[in-house]
């Protein structure tokens, strides 16, 4: 592995951080199987590509990107709450009306960014190396966003949100009103995504439609490698396993795909990660099989 | 105080696995006052439980608390006034939490929820405090989760958690029924205490008749989403288990001939 890929999947695997950090809020913190990741990450995306193309400041591009994401977010959990449509079927719903969405909003597949400014390139400090401040600026990010969370879920609000997936029938005898607490955390987790989105734009050089394809399983192969190898109850410590989770995602994967002798090529990324989302759930079981047979 | 006024409830009207849980079902109970509820399943005990906490909103009838309709309140508004223990241990708290961020829910039920700390140090005192009652050691472990502790320790913290903030009503669902006869009556004897410290109005459902008659100033008797029957004061302290246990049969029996009388 080079080091140029290794600084690459480094970048591509703090901004899938951020998509494991939102996933965790859906999956973990509220209970609700989220699977609009798959819309609102190249919707924000596309947002922030169109508008960056249009002239619009990098920054504000990206903050609209997330935006737009946690509306979606929030429609989806509306469907759940309101209309009381299954949690999945409505993320479902909602990830495919994000298809139309998205070519909607680039009005073409796909959005060039090459020689617009990005955040990476206002941002890049003189002699550094683009392809080693983009991960350095994205690290920074990551860990505001995770100190972030972490004070949140220590608020009143944030621990409202965490009974509601939790015991949602104790937290409505609280006083807390559940609906509301799934819209927002919704919009957290899928804003989240979202800004994921207009960063992996940014970094790619532009968003394409397919861009979110198999999103929201990259999210949960963070959580779940995260989990596996930083197993706590601690919310504290997940968002730190999920991130890691992530990044190591990303290097088995570029590993794998750079091993020559192993003959896989960029077209087998996908297959690559449906066979490492099924070896980090195994793990778990293996090892507690392992530990039985030897006591 | 409370008043439930003529309440009926039917489930999956119009289909064959129709119930009628509630059928006139009126009550009206003083503040302070700390009543029993008995009745055989189905009885409608629980089905009364949930229309005065908000669970289940009644066809008709109306509730009022202090003299405040909310009959058509939710859940979440009726929290100011009705505090809850559940059958359940696990039903009450919730077991990914901590002990101390599970109390600090319950310190903000039905206030407002801000972007404060949950947890603060002022409160950790208070929770220490009200944890060492229990003469648990639970006043250690503020930091825990919930999920660690045993059914009757969790259904104890529960207890407390009702009692954190004032409320005017304190429903107690067969709190004690999931429990082995020890932690059962623990929890019992922590209720009492409890209830006469906070002077708090309390309706506890039970399947004791003993428990039904011991504890308490008032004990109700539901059939058929009824109130059957109705005794406080020297009456009741004059009734023993086997009394209750007649006049439960009696009750049972008039319906039979009722029901002969109408057949016939």
């Amino acid at each position: 592995m080079s080091i140029y890929s290794t600084w690459g999947a480094l970048e591509i695997g703090l901004i899938f951080g951020l998509v494991a950090l939102g996933v965790l809020i859906s999956f973990r913190v509220l209970n609700f199987p989220d699977l609009t990741v798959d819309g609102s990450f190249p919707l924000g995306g596309a947002t922030a590509a169109i508008l960056i193309h249009h002239g619009t400041d990098p920054f504000l591009a990206t903050g609209a990107a997330a935006l737009a994401a946690g509306f979606a977010g929030m429609v989806t959990g509306w469907l759940n709450v309101q209309l009381k449509i299954m949690d999945l079927l409505a993320s479902i719903l909602m990830m495919i009306a994000l298809y139309s969405i998205n070519l909607r909003v680039m009005d073409a597949p796909n959005v060039p960014l090459i020689t617009d400014p990005t955040v990476f390139t206002v941002l890049q400090p003189e002699g550094l190396e683009d392809y080693v401040a983009r991960p350095l600026i994205l690290l920074a990010l990551v860990v505001v966003v995770k100190l972030l969370l972490d004070w949140f879920f220590a608020t009143q609000v944030g621990l409202a949100m965490r009974s509601t997936g939790s015991n949602p029938r104790m937290a409505r005898a609280q006083g807390i009103r559940t609906g509301n607490m799934v819209l927002l955390g919704m919009a957290i987790s899928n804003a989240l995504c979202g800004l994921a989105g207009a960063l992996f734009a940014q970094s790619q050089g532009g968003a394409d439609i397919s861009m979110g394809i198999g999103t929201i399983v990259i999210g949960l192969a963070a959580v779940i490698i995260g989990e596996s190898i930083l197993p706590s109850r601690r919310l504290m410590v997940a968002t730190l396993a999920v991130v890691i989770g992530a990044v190591l995602y990303r290097f088995f994967i570029a590993l794998a795909l750079n091993a020559d002798f192993v003959g896989l090529k960029a077209q087998d990324l996908n297959l690559v990660t449906a066979v490492l989302v099924t070896v980090a759930l195994v793990i778990p079981l293996a090892k507690q099989r392992f530990r039985k047979k030897r006591s | 105080m409370l008043s439930a006024q003529n309440l009926h409830l039917t489930f999956n009207p119009g289909t064959p696995i129709e119930t009628q849980a509630l059928r006139g079902m009126s009550l009206d109970i003083p503040a302070g006052q700390f009543v029993t509820v008995i009745g055989s399943n189905g009885a409608g005990k629980s089905t009364f439980l949930n229309a005065i906490s908000g669970e289940q909103v009644v066809d008709s009838g109306a509730v009022l608390i202090d003299g405040e309709d909310v009959t058509r309140q939710p859940v979440w508004d009726r929290a100011r006034k009705v505090a809850r223990v559940f059958q359940d241990p696990m039903a009450g708290t919730c077991e990914n939490l901590t002990i101390e961020e599970n109390m600090s829910l319950a310190l903000g039920r039905g206030q407002f929820r801000s972007l404060r700390q949950a947890v603060r140090e002022e409160m950790r005192v208070l929770f220490r405090e009200r944890l060492a009652m229990l003469g648990l050691g639970l006043e250690n472990r503020l930091t825990d989760r919930i999920g660690l502790l045993s059914g009757g320790q969790r259904q104890a913290v529960s207890l407390l958690m009702a009692a954190l903030r004032p409320s005017r009503i304190l429903l107690l669902d067969e709190h004690t029924a999931a429990l082995d006869p020890r932690t059962a009556q623990f929890v019992l004897d922590l209720t009492a205490r409890i209830v006469a410290e906070h002077g708090l109005t309390t309706m506890m459902v039970t399947h004791s008749m003993r428990q039904a008659l011991d504890v308490g100033d008032r004990t109700v008797m539901l059939h058929q989403g009824r109130v059957v029957l109705d005794v406080s004061g020297d009456a009741r302290r004059g009734l023993e288990v086997h009394d209750l246990l007649a006049m439960f049969e009696k009750v049972r029996g008039e319906e039979l001939a009722d029901d002969t009388l109408l057949l016939g």
